[in-house]
């Protein structure tokens, strides 16, 4: 019946409507069996990986939170070594805590190295395994248990840190930013990240309906809007050439942010008690000059 | 087999290169930092077919040393003090995982204040981690015991980490004549790398590092320890066999005058040349006065050591770190192990040389008459004796 | 059992034994005759439990969730939660 292989296999324990879980199942589909998987301690690593079981159907390494890159660095040259490099993948996925936060110095390294590892970063924008605390993903004015809104605070107070663009400034061959909506626009970047020889990086917008407050039914509808308000953008550098970066996804009529920020509990303090225009207003204004800026 | 005047650095570097290592990946830090170059410098030359990556941390160097032996390689990298600290979350994920890989350390002070020189404070931190612990007192016994350690290691029986510890400087950085065996004869002593269990391999998908719930965490732990103390056996045998190949015996404790001996210094890395030094002179003065070295620390040979404190009547152990609250690391263990015995020796603590304070044989004449006190009263009323410290230099 | 060395894991795909079917308060009904075989719920669906039937998109119910995510996004309106009846 099935006719494609799964190797992310169901009877995982993470919950229901997870971006994450998609988010990896159409990666790890896309790069088929000849595919090494490394993971950080997070939601997806301890979900599918519960002794005596796991849900993955390809060679599965989890060190600890900080090291992804350098784990998948060393599997790199180990490989090359045993002379068994020749077409396989080396895939790390991670959350946004071990890819923008505790991550970031390995991941740093693992660029500057050139290894030849896909990292694609699961950004459920904010520490979801723990329970829903803020870190640099968070986006500006969002609830989460570690930026409760109250009489001196808005939310989240820090804009969201641009990884992506970090990413790319270490003139890797592939940077590129996508989303579980759009899944071919995903694999499609999926492939060029798995062709180039060297680090490629893939930031994916993977909505979390427990920490982000919205029905699991929800899960492609927000990560749409997402793009669709141009909280998200979708694009994509090659070759390292930051210049030459490509919207993979135009939005002609962009949608007013209030319709993502809405469709999210996180958010809700905005609309009520009282209507935050001026907070609403800073988050679209920023949208806008960030299209302005890139001639979106 | 050829003679060679090198520093123990060199000696760590040139030991792990005669293992065959197929991934290194190496920060440097002081006084380690001539291992990496050393290694650097084979691979660089094609005298070692590794792949040396040059990580930006010891966190990573560790941890790609872990990707690489998890996916079925033998790996090495070296550090010191800060570096192994910075380390020692992975210590303890590389021996839950199973992974033999070695690692050389150059025995070095942690900070605060920052200090380059050498103590055991840095791998005494570590030593409840799962890796099994050997401590040299010269060069020659660096190099010998990376050879020993991949061995060990490696076996089936026991699938633990190893680290090979150093002195700083008076080991890292001074010259030695070390007898440095040839390729072929450590390829017939260390048989090239095969796992057993760590590999990723897509023909056989495993998953390594998974979520262990309270239902089977213990029984890992239990196996680690169960491992531990068939290393035990594993040690004796590949040291046996080392001098079989090599002619040189390596015992968890070595001993030096201790047969005949009333009072018995346990000691740990070089200071014991020193020691050794000060015991000559002392049994011409008709001391009984004698000493155990501890080469390895763990498994912490507790038969061994219960064997040796039979007839002296006092042990004074002395360590090169403190336990901040309570004691020195060494005195702590060896204690604890002789608590089984009917009639144990008197015990006491001598605490020497942190951060690089000179140890010398004057050091050990105090630390002996200090013992024969002890020895003549039949009691110990000081636990706890700091040796050199400048007193009067103490707000 | 015996526990491995290094809690490793060497069955690929050992979670099958796990059926998270148990989670759904509603269940995904595919109305066969609405079911154009497009996939899209096949190609969103987190927990790979939508198999590609001969006729229509067949519900894998030991381990849907009941996310409702194929029921939203079908385009045809082929499939309806239903609540689970206890």
């Amino acid at each position: 019946m099935i006719e494609e292989t799964e190797f992310l296999a169901p009877g995982h324990r993470m919950c229901a409507g997870c971006g994450v879980a998609l988010s990896a199942r159409i990666a790890v589909n896309t790069a088929g069996k000849d595919t090494i998987v490394v993971s950080p301690t997070g939601c997806m690593e301890v979900t599918t990986t519960q002794y005596p079981e796991t849900a993955w159907r390809v060679p599965f390494l989890h060190v600890a939170f900080e090291n992804a890159a350098s784990a998948a660095s060393g599997i790199d040259s180990a490989l090359k070594m045993l002379g068994k490099r020749e077409n396989k993948n080396i895939l790390v996925f991670a959350g946004d805590g071990g890819t923008f936060d505790i991550g970031l110095q390995a991941l740093s390294g693992m660029f500057e190295r050139g290894h030849k590892v896909t990292f694609i970063c699961n950004d459920n924008e904010a520490y979801m395994n723990t329970g829903i605390q803020r870190c640099s993903a968070t986006p500006y004015g969002a609830w989460t248990t570690t930026s409760p809104p109250g009489k001196y605070s808005i939310g989240e107070s820090k804009p969201k840190k641009p990884i992506a663009r970090i990413a790319a400034a270490h003139c890797i061959p592939y940077v590129a930013t996508a989303t579980i909506a759009y899944v071919a626009d995903y694999q499609k970047k999926l492939k060029k990240a798995l062709a180039v020889d060297g680090p490629s990086f893939i930031h994916v917008l993977a909505p979390c309906p427990s920490g982000w407050r919205f029905a699991s039914d929800e899960l492609i509808e927000v990560s749409r809007l997402a793009v669709q308000t141009g909280v998200f953008v979708l694009w994509e550098v090659e070759n390292g050439e930051m210049e030459n970066l490509k919207i993979t996804k135009k939005i002609p009529q962009r949608k007013p942010v209030e319709e993502y920020l809405k469709t999210q509990g996180r958010f809700k303090h905005l609309f009520k008690p009282v209507l935050r225009k001026d907070v609403i207003g800073q988050i679209q204004a920023e949208i806008d000059k960030k299209f302005e800026r890139f001639g979106l | 087999m050829a003679w060679r005047i090198i520093e123990g650095n060199q000696a760590l570097a040139i030991g792990a290169k005669l293992c065959r290592p197929k991934v290194i990946a190496s920060y440097p830090i002081t006084p380690s930092t001539h291992v990496p170059e050393t290694i650097s410098e084979f691979v660089a030359d094609g005298e070692l077919k590794a792949d040396f990556i040059n990580v930006e941390s010891e966190q990573s160097a560790i941890s790609a040393c872990i990707g690489a032996q998890a996916t079925g390689v033998r790996t090495f990298t070296a550090t010191a003090s800060q570096g192994l600290a910075l380390m020692h979350e992975m210590l303890y994920i590389a021996s839950g995982m199973r992974l033999p890989i070695v690692i050389g350390c150059a025995n070095r002070a942690l900070s605060a204040p920052i200090n380059i020189w050498c103590d055991h404070s840095d791998t005494m931190a570590e030593r409840d981690a799962g890796w099994l612990q050997f401590y040299a007192e010269n060069n020659q016994e660096a190099l010998d015991l990376v050879l020993q350690a991949y061995k060990i290691a490696e076996n089936k029986e026991v699938l633990l980490p190893g680290m090979v510890a150093i002195d700083a400087y008076t080991l890292t950085h001074t010259f030695e004549r070390v007898d440095v065996p040839s390729q072929a004869e450590v390829d017939r002593f260390l048989p090239p790398y095969k796992p057993l269990y760590a590999f990723l391999d897509p023909e056989k998908p495993i998953t390594q590092g998974s979520f262990g719930t309270p239902e089977h965490y213990m029984e890992f732990k239990y196996s680690q320890q169960k491992a531990m103390e068939a290393s035990k056996e594993i040690i004796d045998q590949v040291f046996k066999e080392f001098d079989g190949k090599f002619k040189r015996r390596y015992h968890k404790i070595e001993k030096y005058k201790a047969d005949d001996a009333e009072i018995l210094l346990l000691t740990m890395g070089s200071m014991s040349g020193t020691a050794k030094d000060a015991v000559d002179r002392l049994r011409e003065k008709g001391i009984k006065v004698g000493l155990a070295k501890f080469t390895v620390f763990r498994p912490f040979p507790a038969k061994e050591l219960i064997e040796i404190a039979k007839r002296p009547k006092v042990l004074a152990v002395v360590d090169r770190n403190i336990s901040l609250g309570h004691k020195g690391a060494l005195f702590s263990d060896a204690t604890s192990a002789l608590a089984s015995m009917e009639r144990r020796p008197l015990t006491v603590n001598f605490i020497i040389g942190l951060g690089g304070r000179d140890i010398s044989p004057q050091n050990f004449y105090e630390i002996v008459e200090k013992s024969e006190k002890i020895l003549k009263k039949g009691k110990v009323e000081k636990e706890l004796e700091w040796i050199g410290v400048k007193k009067e230099m103490i707000p | 059992m015996k526990i491995s060395i290094g809690a490793r894991v060497e069955e690929a795909g050992s979670s099958i034994k796990y059926k998270t079917g148990g989670w759904r308060s509603y269940r995904p009904v595919v109305n066969k005759d609405k079911c154009t075989k497009c996939w899209l719920c096949y190609k969103y669906c987190p927990d790979a439990a939508i198999e590609k039937g001969k006729d229509c998109a067949v519900i894998d119910y030991d381990y849907c969730k009941g996310c409702g995510v194929c029921a939203k996004e079908c385009k045809f309106e082929a499939i309806e939660m239903v609540p689970e009846v206890k």
